[in-house]
């Protein structure tokens, strides 16, 4: 369904290109060897480099060249063997050179795809421009000091990744999906942390309005985003905003916004006639990068299975539905639980145990798959005991409820409490010769035709028993009994 | 005694391994030196305790039988290497009393093979000049004087290098050339100066002016020193990647003043509107020597050679104009702000007080041409000329072994000349820049003197990393030619 806007004066569809900062896993920065590491002391993990001392000269980190490729091979991009470091220059305290060295018109990476899974277990395929190396800048502590700014160059110089969209994206739950997808890739590839909220992904929301059919209006760029929530809160946000502006006879002027969550509105922060002007040039203290194609195939080798091939073998191998699939690779470790619990096992039964009862019990708790209080082994452990009719498939929820709080093991769990079923003819047959010793008038119901009585007997044996009889065991001496 | 000053390079290498001196006696000598020639300016930094120190070191590891290959051998610094400990400026105000905590590669090099170390030579600021009249502390003369005896600049922009060792202040010094600036303060001060192959030196730790051009080389009195010195100054930096990953020949072995059968071109573009007749004459004489010598001489064409300094000062000035703005106020040199100033306040008024006018000027036109809308005009036509030139030198190398030219079109002219007419000042590079623009090792050789008195010097271009080439034809030039003239005062 296509995601429309109603206005005062019809409808509007709105049109959105994501360029998304993704912090490259590495050991050290992109030019120069300190480390990256997070939260280290302000100004601890900095070289001469990264202060930008006289004469010092910025060398490429292979690693993180290493690290855009293979982010480019997962989004089925285009591999430029040979790109151009160039520097965009700008003055502001924490960017010591005064320039960032990026990447400008020859970008590491080209053309790509990501394909969306939707709620609604459709897919909707992103196109990708480019994606390109760039430095990090150091940061700004407006607030540590009433009269100066205190600068921290930790980060300054650390590689990221720039990967921009075509504007294909129609609504905040594409965005939502994109930015879901794009972050389960690169940690699928271990190219990024993917975490936002430690600014080691951020978001800028490109954003314009246009009446079905028609071509793009004038965008606006909403910069730094930091949850994807906020993505998808800005872009609506925005849209509104411009809505309201052309439907007021207005027109929208090209600019930087910044997006206020705690006001939940869009603000101007540089209009287009105060932008900089880059002054973009390669670099000359660094060569053209160049590698060849036995350079990617190696990388290439590498490569895990990505989030899309694994949905289609759940699928193919695993009966799952598109939904089930998609939920399941969603997360790289919630996909490996499954594979855990899957293997040996009915595939959808395990799904089904997995995202049902697992994922809705941690959510409920607040709790990541990877501190999930029941292993996958136990769960593949619980699932058995139904498949070897140890137990029923109501006791088995009862035990996974105590695998939740204690952490504990199945078998166990069934052991001590007593929880086998009963699979003893005789002590079922003495079961239910008291239910039906008990109530003659009833038995004669039955024999007089009213079949769906028999269910009742059912349950007055099992509750007999404490539930652990065997369900069809009872059904089928309860028939012999009473019919025959 | 000898005046151990007046010695080159090789000789004072040869009598220290025979014990005739210590490098303490030299580095005194030179100690004294730079006392009695003070005026010159050519000094911003002088080191004479870390000298003594580093020539007692010397003195003390040669005792124990290891020498390098500039052991004991006391030479200045141009001034935009970074020191460790010692003051760097690159001639700016902005730099002043910036102590580097790391030792540049090229003096580390030298330091290693047991250079001594003077002091830090004066230079034009950020090197951006042809005369060293844009030194913030203040300008070199020139230790030759003309007939009127006047002061006269000593080139630019490694002036203080040069005029230190015209002067016998240095028994050698490192140079660095963007546009001509080992080049032309050679040809002005009646020395030799070697601007190798781009990426033979490191630039790490050398203050930038413009990288795709900047490069390190030897300023000395004879072309074995330069042979000498060159060879302690290269070598593959994995820190700088423009660095040439390639071995470092002996160049001194290929002095061998055998040039019979090679090929010398001359570029017929060279030859400009209004060349000074004792230039055109010192280019004619080179020619002969040459040829006497036994290499056949050959006309070549360089076309677009009339588009060099114009494509020049549209990429030293571009990349300047980045490579400066590290120069903010915020982390190190001077910071001019008042109370309650911007961030872009202190921008202004650092960089306002900090930098030179000539030094404003190059960051105005780089900023000017790589802005929106010019860059494809200025900066990317610049580029492809770039290329065409370097192209133009590829097809005259598939013919000559080397090239001939003057190093300038004149001999040094008077401080304060050419002050008002930037233009005028920029033409000084004329025959030097296309070298630097191909990226090709250039070689100035002092061959004669002027109508004046004063000393002029031919340039052998050579094919990329073929300083041997270069170095060997200037050996039999050198000897050819048997300049001795020496400035007043320092006469052998």
């Amino acid at each position: 369904m296509s995601y429309i806007l109603e206005g005062s004066t019809g409808p509007w569809e709105i049109v959105v290109g994501l360029e998304v900062h993704c912090q490259v896993i590495s050991q050290s920065k992109l030019f120069s060897g300190a480390s990256t590491k997070f939260g280290n002391d302000p100004n601890t993990n900095v070289s001469l480099v990264d202060a930008a001392m006289p004469g010092m000269l910025p060398v490429v980190n292979a690693e993180c060249v290493r690290q855009a490729v293979k982010t480019g091979l997962g989004l089925k991009a285009k591999i430029n063997k040979e790109s151009v470091f160039a520097r965009k220059n700008y003055f502001y305290a924490d960017l010591p050179q005064g320039y960032q060295i990026s990447q400008f018109d020859k970008p590491i990476v080209g053309e790509g795809t990501i394909i969306l899974d939707m709620p609604d277990g459709s897919t909707k395929s992103v196109g990708i421009e480019r994606l390109h190396l760039e430095q990090d800048a150091g940061k700004s502590m407006h607030d540590q000091d009433p009269k100066y700014s205190h600068i921290d160059l930790n980060r300054s110089g650390v590689a990221l990744m720039e990967i921009v969209s075509m504007p294909d994206i129609r609504s905040p739950e594409e965005a939502g999906a994109y930015l879901t997808k794009l972050r389960a890739i690169v940690r699928y590839l271990g190219t990024c942390d993917g975490n936002m909220n430690e600014g080691s992904m951020r978001c800028d929301a490109n954003v314009s309005v246009r009446r079905p059919g028609e071509g793009f209006g004038t965008r606006c760029e909403i910069k730094n985003v930091n949850s994807i929530r906020f993505v998808m809160q800005a872009i609506e946000i925005e849209a509104k905003r411009q809505i309201e502006v052309i439907e007021g006879g207005g027109e929208i002027q090209q600019e930087t916004r910044l997006y206020d969550q705690r006001l939940g509105e869009t603000r101007s922060m540089r209009s287009k006639e105060m932008a900089h002007d880059y002054r973009y040039f390669p670099d000359p203290d660094l060569l053209p990068l160049v590698f060849d194609d036995a350079f990617v195939s190696e990388i290439e080798k590498e490569l895990p299975e990505l989030p899309d091939e694994k949905k289609a073998r759940f699928m193919r191998e695993n009966g799952l539905s598109a939904y089930d699939a998609g939920v399941l690779v969603a997360e790289k470790e919630k996909a490996d639980y499954y594979e855990v619990v899957a293997k040996g096992r009915d595939g959808k039964l395990a799904a089904n145990w997995v995202i049902t009862n697992l994922f809705g019990a941690l959510n409920k708790a607040e709790v990541g798959i990877a501190d999930s209080p029941v292993t996958a082994e136990n769960l593949g452990k619980l699932i058995d005991l139904i498949s070897n009719d140890t137990i029923s498939g109501r006791i088995a929820k009862d035990v996974f409820e105590i695998m939740i709080e204690t952490g504990g093991d199945p078998e166990k769990i069934v052991e001590e409490k007593g929880l086998k079923q009963i699979t003893d003819t005789g002590a079922i047959e003495t079961a239910i010769d008291e239910v039906i010793a008990a109530n003659p008038d009833k038995v004669e119901e039955i024999r007089g035709g009213k079949d769906k009585m028999l269910g009742w007997f059912v349950g007055q044996v099992m509750k007999a028993t404490g539930g652990k009889a065997n369900p069809g065991m009872v059904n089928k001496l309860l028939r012999d009994k009473i019919l025959s | 005694m000898t005046d151990l000053t007046k010695l080159t390079l090789a000789e004072a290498r040869d009598g220290l391994a025979k014990g005739d001196y210590t490098s303490v006696e030299l580095t005194e000598a030179h100690l004294k030196s730079m006392d009695a020639h003070r005026n010159l300016n050519a000094y911003i930094t002088e080191t004479p305790e870390k000298a003594m120190e580093m020539a007692k070191a010397s003195d003390a590891k040669r005792a124990k039988g290891s020498a390098g290959k500039m052991e004991g051998l006391p030479i200045a610094v141009k001034d935009l290497f970074c020191t460790e400990g010692v003051q760097t400026t690159a001639a700016s105000h902005i730099l002043e009393g910036f102590k580097p905590e790391y030792e540049s590669t090229v003096t580390s090099n030298l330091f290693g093979n047991g250079a001594v170390m003077l002091g830090k030579a004066n230079l034009d600021e950020f090197a951006m000049g042809s005369s060293n009249t844009s030194s913030y502390y203040g300008n070199v003369v020139n230790p030759w004087k003309d007939k009127s005896g006047k002061d006269l600049v000593p080139g630019g922009s490694s002036g203080g290098s040069a005029a230190a060792v015209a002067a016998n202040m240095a028994l050698a010094a490192t140079g660095t050339d963007t546009g001509g600036s080992i080049r032309q303060p050679a040809s002005y001060c009646g020395i030799v100066g070697l601007k190798p192959t781009y990426g033979r030196c490191s630039r790490w730790g050398i203050v930038a002016f413009a990288s795709s051009l900047d490069q390190a080389g030897p300023m000395t009195k004879t072309v074995r020193d330069a042979a000498i010195m060159l060879g302690s100054m290269a070598g593959h930096d994995a820190k700088d990647s423009t660095s040439a990953p390639i071995a470092v020949p002996d160049f001194e072995a290929a002095l061998t003043d055998d040039i019979r059968g090679m090929k010398i071109g001359i570029p017929k573009e060279y030859r400009v509107d209004g060349m000074p007749e004792e230039i055109s004459k010192l280019w004619d004489d080179g020619v002969a020597m040459l040829r006497d010598a036994g290499a056949e001489v050959v006309d070549v064409t360089l076309p677009h050679t009339k588009y060099a300094l114009g494509t020049y000062y549209i990429v030293a000035p571009a990349e300047a104009s980045s490579n400066l703005a590290r120069y903010d106020g915020l982390r190190y040199g001077q910071r001019v702000m008042d109370e309650g100033d911007s961030l872009d306040d202190m921008y202004m008024k650092s960089r306002a007080a900090g930098f030179g006018k000539e030094v404003q000027r190059r960051i105005m036109i780089g900023t000017y041409v790589l802005s929106a809308g010019y860059y494809d005009a200025y900066y990317n036509k610049a580029l492809k000329v770039r290329r065409r030139i370097y192209q133009d030198f590829e097809g005259a190398f598939g013919q000559v072994d080397a090239i001939l030219t003057p190093t300038a079109p004149s001999a040094a002219f008077a401080i304060g000349e050419n002050e008002g007419d930037p233009v005028k000042m920029y033409l000084n590079d004329v025959f030097t820049v296309p070298a630097s623009l191909a990226g090709l090792p250039g070689l100035s050789v002092p061959t004669g003197l002027s109508a004046e008195g004063l000393p002029l010097g031919l340039q052998l271009i050579g094919k990329p990393f073929d300083e041997e080439t270069v170095l060997r034809v200037g050996g039999v030039l050198e000897g050819a030619a048997n300049f001795t003239a020496k400035p007043a005062g320092q006469e052998g």
